[in-house]
C-alpha cells in the first residue's frame, strides 16, 4: 500500500476538488474557477506539510463524512468549520480547525458545518490523487470540467491520496478572525451611469446578501439604483469581483465561477485583498462598501500576503 | 485604434478600442490578443493570468503578487507603438446545421415577414467571422447577418435552450455549446461539439478571429452524425 483511500459516506452540499484555479483559458470561455477562499485554501496546504499548492477538498455549508478504508494520512481542515474525528475503535474527538490530524485505517472526519461562513477546506498530506485539465485540478460542475469527470464528490465515491503519511508531527496555525462586514472597493468603468444619489447610496446603504447566492455570484438585496445612461453594454470580459448592476438596480457581485464575458454596468469593484472575506459571508448578513484608491488597494493586498506568509512561517509543531 | 484602458479592479484591465463594433476594429482587438499571449509565452512579461478578447475590448487579469496596474499598461502603451501582425493563421470552419426543428423558424418567418427558406438562404450564405469565445466554454459570438434577419432578444428567455443550438440576434449569431438558458431566437441545431473537456491540447473547436459557414443537413444525417460520435 503506497497511498490511502477514502470512501465518499455524506456528500455535503457543494463538495468539490478545487485549486488555486485553472489560468489561461478565458478567451475560450473557460471561468478560472478555483477555491473561494484563497487564504484558507494556501493554510490547509500548509499545515499537512504540502511544499506545493495541491488541490483541496471545499465543502460549503453541510461537509462531507468520510471514511478512511484504506492507509494512513495527515488531514487538516482550514474555515470556521464543525468536524469530528472517529476513530475505528468508536472514540469521537471534536475537530479543531488550523490544525492537522493523523487518520489511520478505519477512521472516520465528520465535516457538520461551516459556523457562521460559507466554505470551508479539507487538505491532505501529499495532495488528492486527481486528473488535471490544463494545469489545473478544480472542478467547474457548470461545464463539467476537472477532476472527478466535473462533478460535485458523491456518495459511494473513493477518493485516493498521493502517497501515504510520512511526516509523524502535527501542526498547528494561529488566525485571527477577519468580522468586518465593510468590503472595500475600487470604482468601476461605468461607476458614472449612475444617478448622484445613487452613487451616494452605493455607499452608505447596508446591502444584505440574498439566498441566491453561489459560486458564480452573490446577489444583495438593498434600495434600488437608477442607472441614468445604459442599463446594458456592449459585452466584454468581466472577472471575479466586479459589481454589476442590472436593470433591476439591485447589484450582483461576480465570484469565483463566473462566465467569462457579461454586459452589465459595474459600478465597482472588490479589492483583491478584501475578497476571501467576502466570500465567506452566509446569506442575510448585512455588508456595506467603502470607496477607496488603487495604492491603498495594492497596498492592503502586499499586507494581506505578508500576514498569510506569517501565518505559514508561524505554523507550530503540536507536542 | 486602443482608445482607452480602464482598471478593472486592482488586478484586471480593459483595453478599449472604441464603440464600434465592426471586424476591422475586432482584428485591432485579436492582434493585441495574439501579441500579449505571445509575450506572455515568451516569458517577456510576467504576472498576466488571463487575456481574453471581446467585440471592441481586450481584459486582462494579473497577478498582483507578481505585477501591477502600472506594469501592465506600460507594457500595453509599448505594445501600440508597434506594428502588431497576426501570428497565427486564421482557420475557416463548415459547420453542418439542421433547419428541422423549427424552435423559432416560425415565428421569425411571420416576425421578418420572410419565408422559412428566404431566412435559411440567407443564413446558409452569410459568412461568419468569430468575435470573440465566450460566457460558457467554447460558445462562439459571431457576425455579420443580413440586417433583413435582424431581430431583438425574446422577451421571455428561455430557461432550456438544447446544446447545438444555433441562435440570431441583431447582426450576431451564436451556437449555444451546452444545454443552457438562453434569450436568442433559435434557427438551427449543429451536431458539432464546440467543447472538449478531454483534450488538453486544444479543448475548444473554434478561435476567436476564425471564420464560419453553415452546411444544411436533414434530420437523418444529424441523428445519424449523434449516433457516430
Amino acid at each position: 500500500m503506497t497511498n490511502s483511500i477514502f470512501k465518499v459516506l455524506r456528500a455535503g452540499m457543494n463538495t468539490t476538488f478545487q485549486d488555486e484555479g485553472r489560468f489561461g483559458l478565458q478567451h475560450l470561455g473557460v471561468p478560472t474557477s478555483g477555491c473561494m477562499d484563497h487564504k484558507s485554501f494556501t493554510v490547509a496546504n500548509a499545515l499537512v506539510g504540502n511544499k506545493k499548492k495541491y488541490g483541496v477538498i471545499e465543502f460549503a455549508y453541510q461537509g462531507p463524512l468520510l471514511k478512511l478504508f484504506k492507509g494512513k494520512t495527515k488531514i487538516a481542515v482550514t474555515g470556521n468549520v464543525y468536524f469530528k474525528i472517529i476513530n475505528s475503535n468508536n472514540i469521537t474527538i471534536d475537530g479543531e480547525c488550523n490544525r492537522s490530524y493523523d487518520l489511520n485505517e478505519g477512521d472516520s472526519i465528520d465535516i457538520l458545518a461551516t459556523d457562521k461562513s460559507a466554505y470551508g477546506y479539507m487538505s491532505v498530506e501529499g495532495g488528492f490523487k486527481i486528473e488535471s485539465f490544463f494545469n489545473s485540478v478544480s472542478t467547474l460542475v457548470k461545464a463539467r470540467i476537472g477532476p472527478n469527470n466535473g462533478s460535485k464528490i458523491t456518495l459511494e465515491d473513493k477518493i485516493t491520496t498521493n502517497k501515504n503519511r510520512k511526516n509523524e508531527n502535527n501542526f498547528k496555525a494561529s488566525i485571527l478572525p477577519e468580522n468586518s462586514n465593510t468590503i472595500r472597493v475600487l470604482k468601476g468603468p461605468q461607476y458614472d451611469f449612475f444617478s448622484e444619489k445613487s452613487k451616494k447610496l452605493f455607499f452608505s446603504q447596508l446591502y444584505k446578501i440574498s439566498n441566491l447566492t453561489d459560486r458564480m455570484g452573490m446577489r444583495l438585496e438593498g434600495q434600488t439604483l437608477k442607472n441614468i445612461v445604459n442599463t446594458n453594454i456592449r459585452s466584454e470580459g468581466i472577472t471575479k469581483g466586479a459589481i454589476q448592476v442590472p436593470a433591476d438596480g439591485q447589484p450582483i457581485i461576480l465570484l469565483t465561477d463566473c462566465p467569462t464575458i457579461g454586459g452589465y454596468p459595474k459600478i465597482a469593484n472588490i479589492i483583491t485583498a478584501d475578497y476571501d472575506l467576502l466570500v465567506q459571508k452566509i446569506p442575510g448578513t448585512n455588508i456595506s462598501f467603502k470607496c477607496i484608491d488603487l495604492e491603498e488597494a495594492e497596498e492592503l493586498y502586499k499586507k494581506k500576503n505578508y500576514n498569510i506568509s506569517k501565518i505559514i512561517k508561524d505554523i507550530k509543531e503540536i507536542n | 485604434m486602443l482608445k482607452k484602458l480602464n482598471n478593472i479592479g486592482d488586478s484586471a484591465i480593459v483595453c478599449d478600442f472604441g464603440e464600434e463594433v465592426n471586424q476591422t476594429i475586432n482584428n485591432e482587438v485579436i492582434k493585441l490578443f495574439h501579441y500579449v499571449r505571445k509575450q506572455v509565452e515568451l516569458g517577456n512579461i510576467e504576472g498576466i493570468l488571463n487575456c481574453a478578447p471581446s467585440y471592441n475590448k481586450l481584459i486582462i487579469n494579473f497577478d498582483l503578487q507578481k505585477t501591477n496596474l502600472s506594469n501592465i499598461s506600460d507594457f500595453i502603451n509599448l505594445a501600440q507603438s508597434k506594428k502588431l501582425n497576426y501570428i497565427k493563421d486564421k482557420k475557416h470552419w463548415i459547420i453542418p446545421i439542421c433547419y428541422d426543428f423549427e424552435i423559432d423558424l416560425n415565428n421569425i418567418s411571420k416576425e421578418l415577414k420572410l419565408d422559412k427558406e428566404e431566412i435559411i438562404n440567407i443564413h446558409i450564405n452569410s459568412t461568419f467571422f468569430i468575435y470573440m469565445i465566450g460566457f460558457v466554454p467554447g460558445h462562439p459570438f459571431m457576425g455579420d447577418l443580413d440586417s433583413k434577419l435582424f431581430l431583438n432578444r425574446l422577451k421571455t428567455p428561455r430557461v432550456k435552450v438544447p446544446a447545438g443550438s444555433v441562435g440570431i440576434v441583431e447582426k450576431f449569431c451564436n451556437i449555444y455549446p451546452y444545454e443552457s438558458p438562453g434569450g436568442w431566437n433559435i434557427i438551427g441545431r449543429t451536431p458539432i461539439k464546440l467543447f472538449n473537456n478531454k483534450d488538453n491540447l486544444k479543448p475548444s473547436l473554434l478561435s476567436p478571429g476564425d471564420t464560419i459557414k453553415f452546411k444544411s443537413i436533414s434530420k437523418e444525417e444529424f441523428n445519424n452524425f449523434i449516433n457516430d460520435k
